[in-house]
């Protein structure tokens, strides 16, 4: 609809600061962030945060929530995608609540992340060598066997993940439970 | 950013209680002398079983504030909102569980909108039966969480008082905003020592202050390079009580003026600087100077889509200098080429002294000429016109007035003709556009403005007139002089008016003819004073005789044209350019 022809430079500088097409057949500047949060454990805290997701209308891909080595604050690590507008927005108002004591986006830092995924798939005494095989691999482990289905544990990157699933995939997976990610910066061993 | 652990108290007054009492005393206790301590001066409330103890203790108690009973909660939260506004202190209501705390939805959510502090106690069932279905239990901060600043449920006694002390804090400082306190009755008939902390501790809140200098100094340099700059100034500007430095940076610069709907009052509109608010119903010449400038410098507003209309073609040659308080506004609608993420009136002391005078007379000039090509008026042709009655009203004050309209058609004439010259002299509901507002939150302003030898003027439309018309009993009660004005247009006017322009005249359920009550007989219903007026000569002496009337409120109803219109007009979502203005405008009927 809009292209530079018609804009003005402000127009373009705007559009170009939110992350957006300047012409229309320009890719949309859509990106996947990862952000750790340390929440206070609040009544509703939790709550509070997953809820601004979807009151302001951001993508919230995944959660993943634990305790920490502190009395009543948890971690956090929340995958989101928008443009560097959406983004920016999503970390002013993380940082807005109350409740939220660091929000850190991690993605274009060095930083370390991990999905767990369990997966649950039958098996026959012919395709088992080639499912363990798979497994053997990702370094993953079986964590429960019967006569007809195995169970497989796998941690790594979600890419990794992705990766086995996509292996096991064209053995009929039964079952299948990932954790999200969850992600911590990088303390490379010089900077300490 | 200052991470705000120590906040004095303004517990002034005096009946301003210790903060501290060793002997155990009820939750319900707690609470009242929280709120003496805190230095609230009224809370608009109404009683229920989950909130009994607290008017109980209240009864024994008779505590330094004032208890105002409203008729309904949601004018209850208007009622605060309009205490509020009109005197920069943080509004407080008290309602009971369950519905009480659900009629307050309305009010929470407005407030929420327009950045109104206000702190809303709501009753709850007892703890042990939290999540029962108990009888009139609601999820009220699961129910409030999107429409809040925050909010807290206090499970435990002694976490009531410093829960008091957090939510007022939170209301009010930084970007101000709603607090819900959930009060289950088992914590208010709980007993503790009484401790009101002078510190607030609350780790994940911090709030701005003071500008970056270095963005201060960009804005100064791009402030003196520019040639036809404009000030848009919004209600960040009354909040942070920066009309002072404001006055003085655009005389200095000789800067025009363009106000928000909430930036109104914020900027002398007798100043030859001023060109009128901007936006949906701004002026022509505002909107020209918008489409025209080459540098906007935002003072506290936020860009709202009334403003802007279609994004993409708002102030297409403009830089941006942003000045906010809260860091997710910034850049939220329209990215800016220069943030200054702080209060506006320290920004603004900053920035004053780095600029000197400015030569803006041809981009004066050039305003002048969109002034004349197309100014404020309407035509006075015998017919009575809700115009006329606004002009008249601010004759009879000189502006002296704090005017708090309600929605619609009488909202924007009330914005346009009445030439607002003082900070918090006008109160509305803009973003959440709530019909109803103006009779509490005028009852609100005039409870805070008591002893202020300054009237306040309720503007209505007689839609939303009858929404909370409920309070003129309590208005009555306490012999408020509140200047009552409802503009009988007999319509839904504004959603009229559009159905006049964009659906082709389907005036599908807003004519209001057959529901309407008889307004003046309302009025002396509720022991109110009552006048009519429908003919233009007698608009005078109908607002002089209701001057003369200060013992109890005075309900005057207008019967004004059905067929009057709000314009100029920007269509929703049109570009700011295809302002529409007026009737009959060629390019419409083409
Ligand atoms: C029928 C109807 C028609 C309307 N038409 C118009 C119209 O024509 N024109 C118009 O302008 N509006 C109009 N509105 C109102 C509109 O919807 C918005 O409510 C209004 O424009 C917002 O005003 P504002 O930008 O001043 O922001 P506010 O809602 O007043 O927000 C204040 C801003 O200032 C910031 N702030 C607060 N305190 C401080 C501080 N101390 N320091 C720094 N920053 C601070 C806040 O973070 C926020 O960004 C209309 C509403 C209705 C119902
Ligand atoms: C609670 C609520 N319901 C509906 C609306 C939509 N609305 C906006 S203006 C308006 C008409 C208001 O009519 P009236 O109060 O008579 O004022 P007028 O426009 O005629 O001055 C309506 C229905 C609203 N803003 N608020
Ligand atoms: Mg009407």
């Amino acid at each position: 609809m809009t292209d530079t022809a018609t804009l003005t430079s402000q127009q373009i500088i705007r559009k170009k600061a939110a992350g957006e097409p300047v012409n229309a057949d320009d890719a949309p500047m859509v990106h996947r962030h990862v952000i750790t949060v340390l929440l206070e454990n609040s009544i509703g805290a939790l709550n509070r945060v997953t809820n601004m997701f979807s009151a302001r209308g951001f993508n919230l891909e995944s959660v993943s929530v634990g305790e920490t080595d502190r009395d009543r604050v948890s971690r956090l690590t929340l995958v989101t995608t928008g443009n560097d507008r959406i983004i920016a927005q999503v970390l002013q108002q993380l940082n807005n609540l109350v409740d939220t004591l660091v929000v850190d986006d991690v993605t274009n830092q060095e930083y370390v992340e991990r999905e767990l995924c369990l997966i649950k798939v039958s098996y026959e005494a012919e395709t088992r060598p080639a499912l363990m095989d798979i497994v053997e691999i990702f370094r993953g482990n079986v964590i429960n066997i019967t006569p007809e289905t195995m169970t497989f544990e796998v941690t790594g990157p979600t890419s990794k993940i992705n990766a086995f699933i996509g292996m096991i995939k064209p053995h009929g997976i039964n079952e299948l439970a990932r954790s999200g990610r969850v992600a911590m910066r990088r303390h490379l061993a010089f900077e300490a | 950013m200052t991470t705000a652990t120590h906040f004095p108290l303004n517990a002034g007054g005096d009946g301003a209680a210790p903060g501290h009492d060793p002997t155990p005393v009820s939750g319900a206790e707690i609470l009242i002398r929280s709120l003496e301590a805190e230095g609230v001066e009224y809370v608009f409330g109404h009683p229920g079983g989950a909130v009994i103890k607290i008017y109980d203790e209240m009864h024994r108690i008779q505590p330094s504030w004032e208890h105002i009973l409203v008729r309904h909660e949601q004018g209850g939260t208007h009622a605060a909102e309009g205490y509020a506004k009109a005197t920069g202190k943080v509004g407080t209501v008290l309602v009971t569980s369950g519905p009480g705390a659900t009629n307050c939805v309305t009010g929470i959510a407005d407030a929420f909108m327009d950045s109104v502090p206000i702190v809303v106690f709501t009753g709850q069932v007892p703890t042990a039966l939290i999540g029962n279905d108990a009888f009139q239990e609601c999820d009220t901060i699961g129910v409030t969480r999107s429409i809040t600043k925050h909010s807290f449920l206090v499970r435990d006694v002694a976490d009531l008082a410093s829960t008091v002390r957090a939510a007022y804090h939170i209301a009010r400082t930084g970007r101000p905003g709603p607090v819900v306190v959930d009060l289950p009755k088992d914590v208010l008939l709980a007993t503790a020592p009484f401790h009101y902390p002078d510190e607030v501790a609350l780790p994940g809140y911090s709030y701005v202050g003071k500008g970056n200098r270095e963005q201060i100094e960009r804005a100064a340099e791009m402030i003196m390079a520019s040639e036809k700059p404009l000030l848009y100034v919004g209600g960040g500007t009354i909040n942070s009580g920066a009309t002072k430095e404001l006055t003085a940076l655009a005389r200095k610069t000789g800067i025009p003026v363009t106000t928000t709907l909430h930036g109104l009052g914020a900027f002398p509109e007798t100043d030859p600087l001023s060109v009128g608010m901007l936006g949906m119903h701004g002026t022509w010449y505002a909107n020209q100077a918008v489409q025209n400038s080459d540098l906007l410098i935002a003072v506290g507003a936020r860009f709202d889509d009334r403003v802007t209309g279609k994004l993409d073609a708002w102030a297409p040659q403009a830089k941006i200098i942003h000045i906010d308080i809260d860091p997710a506004c910034i850049s939220k609608n329209v990215p800016v080429d220069c943030p200054i993420l702080g209060d506006v009136r320290l920004v603004l002391e900053e920035l004053e002294p780095l600029l000197s005078a400015k030569d803006t007379s041809a981009w004066l000039a050039r305003i002048d000429g969109w002034r004349e090509d197309c100014p404020m008026d309407f035509v006075p042709d015998g017919k009575l016109r809700p115009q006329q009655i606004i002009q008249a009203l601010r004759e009879k004050t000189g502006g002296d007035a704090v005017v708090v309209t309600d929605v619609g058609q009488n909202q924007m004439w009330a914005a346009q003709f009445f030439s607002y010259a003082r900070t918090r002299s006008h109160i509305t509901s803009g973003g959440l556009g709530t019909m109803g507002f103006s009779l509490p939150a005028a009852m609100g302003a005039a409870f805070g403005m008591r002893g202020q030898d300054v009237p306040v003027i309720s503007i209505n439309g007689d839609g939303g007139f009858l929404m909370n018309s409920q309070e003129l009993g309590v208005c009555a009660a306490h012999g408020l002089p509140l200047k009552i004005v409802i503009l009988n247009n007999s319509f839904l006017g504004m959603v009229r008016q559009w159905q006049e322009l964009f659906h082709d005249e389907r005036y599908s359920h807003t004519d209001l003819t057959t529901t309407n009550p008889d307004f003046v007989a309302l009025a002396k219903a509720y022991r109110c004073e009552g006048l009519r007026c429908d003919k233009p000569e007698d608009v005078q002496a109908t607002i002089d005789k209701a001057w003369e009337i200060n013992d109890r409120p005075v309900l005057m109803e207008f019967q004004v044209i059905t067929e009057e219109m709000v314009f100029p007009m920007v269509p929703a979502g049109a570009a700011t350019d295809d302002m529409i203005t007026q009737r009959f405008d060629p390019e419409l009927s083409a």
